[in-house]
């Protein structure tokens, strides 16, 4: 009885309301780890060709890295709202708002490790006879993945804390039930999905920091040592 | 292409200008609230960098809290400071919601500005004597000064944009004007207002970087005579991210 006072109450921990309120929970996170998903991935799609063009010319670099860093000043909600107009109510205009921010740090943390790689490991992969395909693939993205999966992260994390605008136009996960609760002044829903929020970005960066680390065994055994 | 015309227009008519809901009013409700919790930011995280970064201690401290900073969303926070106690109390949730996302970039970028100071500078002023206050003014500050104003130029982005995203649970500033569109199924004064928004913000991020510029007090010193013993450009610190919302 105690814990269904607690939403008659409006009291901010709430049991009862997690009980009850489990499916509407599930489906926010799953929008909302849906949306994160799709905008890093693309994000990641785009920025390496982005990064590879920049650091191959010099007159392409400069426009990217100026362009990314302007988009990356535009307030999310004006950014979702600019995009409103292109694709109508729809997570396309969230996902895109997204893709657009991460491209600023990906592009950066690329291109800085690529650069990172040091002329030696190139030129000796090149007196092995390695194409320039193989050569990318082979040495220089797996030295440059340090930098990567660090942008990568910090893309991530932030995604996931932004992807709650998209609540605006009812594309938020759960954002959209903050949002909710804040008209209802419902203390327990915005509450709850606001941890969940935080438990979700700090969730993705440990998973991506497993993912490094079984990316770079190199780097583990070098600090065991 | 349509509502492109239609933003324009809605622009373009004088009585969207004025009032209480005009541009004009939430411009100046905007402005006020960035300056007023920048103002408050930069007195709170600036002298506990500085000094942090003096002694050299608390570094792991300055860098967790730029990292928390990202992790939680800001609307949240507006949202959960609304529901508080302090919800009845007028701007405060939103003054409060804008200091608090303005101190990480500070902290982080003063802490590491001034604890990464050239340290054979940093001795050679030792060895002449200098006292603490005299390291900290003389040399570390004027070292650390690009670093200091990038933190402080994130800052006033960032509560550019939290500012906006205030508008949601009814703050002032010219987001009121998208949220306004939204309720009223009004996609061109949406639009206007997203375009008002985004000059803002990047207005406050160009001023800054003039104003970065023309203060800097390395270069007032050296001019452009000894182009080769000036610190690598800001461009090549390790910049921390800003944080939009």
């Amino acid at each position: 009885m105690a814990d269904q006072n607690c939403l008659i109450s409006n009291e901010w921990i709430c049991g009862e309301y997690v009980r009850t309120r489990g499916q509407e929970l599930t489906d926010a996170t799953l929008q909302h780890v849906g949306i994160t998903l799709a905008s890093v991935a693309i994000g990641l799609v785009i920025a390496f060709p982005l990064a590879l063009l920049a650091r191959r010319r010099q007159s392409v670099a400069g426009p990217v890295l100026g362009l990314t860093t302007i988009l990356y000043t535009v307030p999310s909600l004006a950014m979702f709202s600019l995009l409103l107009p292109v694709f109508g109510v729809s997570q396309a205009v969230v996902v895109t708002g997204l893709v657009l921010y991460s491209l600023t740090i990906l592009v950066r943390n690329i291109m800085a490790g690529l650069a990172s790689v040091p002329e030696d490991a190139r030129e000796a992969a090149r007196g092995m006879g390695y194409g320039p395909l193989r050569l990318l693939f082979g040495v220089e993205l797996p030295l440059a993945l340090p930098a990567l999966m660090a942008g990568l992260r910090i893309t991530t994390v932030s995604t996931v804390s932004l992807t709650t605008v998209g609540a605006i136009i009812g594309y938020g996960g759960l954002g959209n039930l903050i949002y909710e609760g804040m008209h209802s002044f419902f203390k327990a829903q915005v509450l709850t999905a606001s941890v969940l929020c935080v438990a979700l970005a700090v969730v993705a960066d440990v998973v991506l920091l497993g993912v490094q680390r079984v990316l770079t065994p190199w780097a583990r055994k070098r600090r065991k040592a | 292409m349509g509502v492109i015309g239609e933003a324009w227009t809605w622009l373009a008519t004088g009585s969207h200008w004025s009032g209480a809901d005009g541009v004009w009013n939430r411009l100046g409700q905007h402005l006020f609230l960035t300056f007023v919790c920048l103002a408050i930011s930069c007195a709170v995280a600036l002298p506990v960098a500085v000094l942090l970064g003096h002694i050299g201690k608390g570094g792991a401290i300055a860098v967790n809290i730029s990292n928390a900073g990202r992790a939680v969303p800001t609307f949240a926070v507006l949202v959960l400071l609304l529901l508080s106690p302090l919800g009845s109390h007028g701007q405060w949730p939103t003054i409060i919601a804008l200091v608090l996302f303005a101190v990480p970039p500070l902290l982080t970028n003063a802490y590491v500005g001034v604890s990464e100071a050239d340290r054979e500078v940093v001795e050679a002023a030792r060895g002449m004597g200098m006292t603490g206050g005299q390291l900290i003014r003389r040399v570390e500050l004027p070292l650390a000064f690009p670093l200091i104003m990038t933190g402080v130029r994130t800052a006033a982005v960032q509560v550019v944009a939290t500012a906006t995203l205030a508008a949601l649970p009814g703050g002032g500033g010219l987001g009121r004007i998208i949220t306004a569109g939204f309720r009223l199924t009004d996609t061109p004064q949406v639009v206007a207002g997203a375009v008002l928004v985004a000059a803002l913000a990047l207005l406050v991020e160009g001023a800054f970087v003039v104003l970065g510029l023309v203060l800097d007090p390395m270069r007032r010193k050296m001019g452009r005579r000894s182009a080769a013993f000036r610190r690598p450009p800001a461009d090549q610190a390790p910049k921390a991210p800003a944080l939009t919302s």
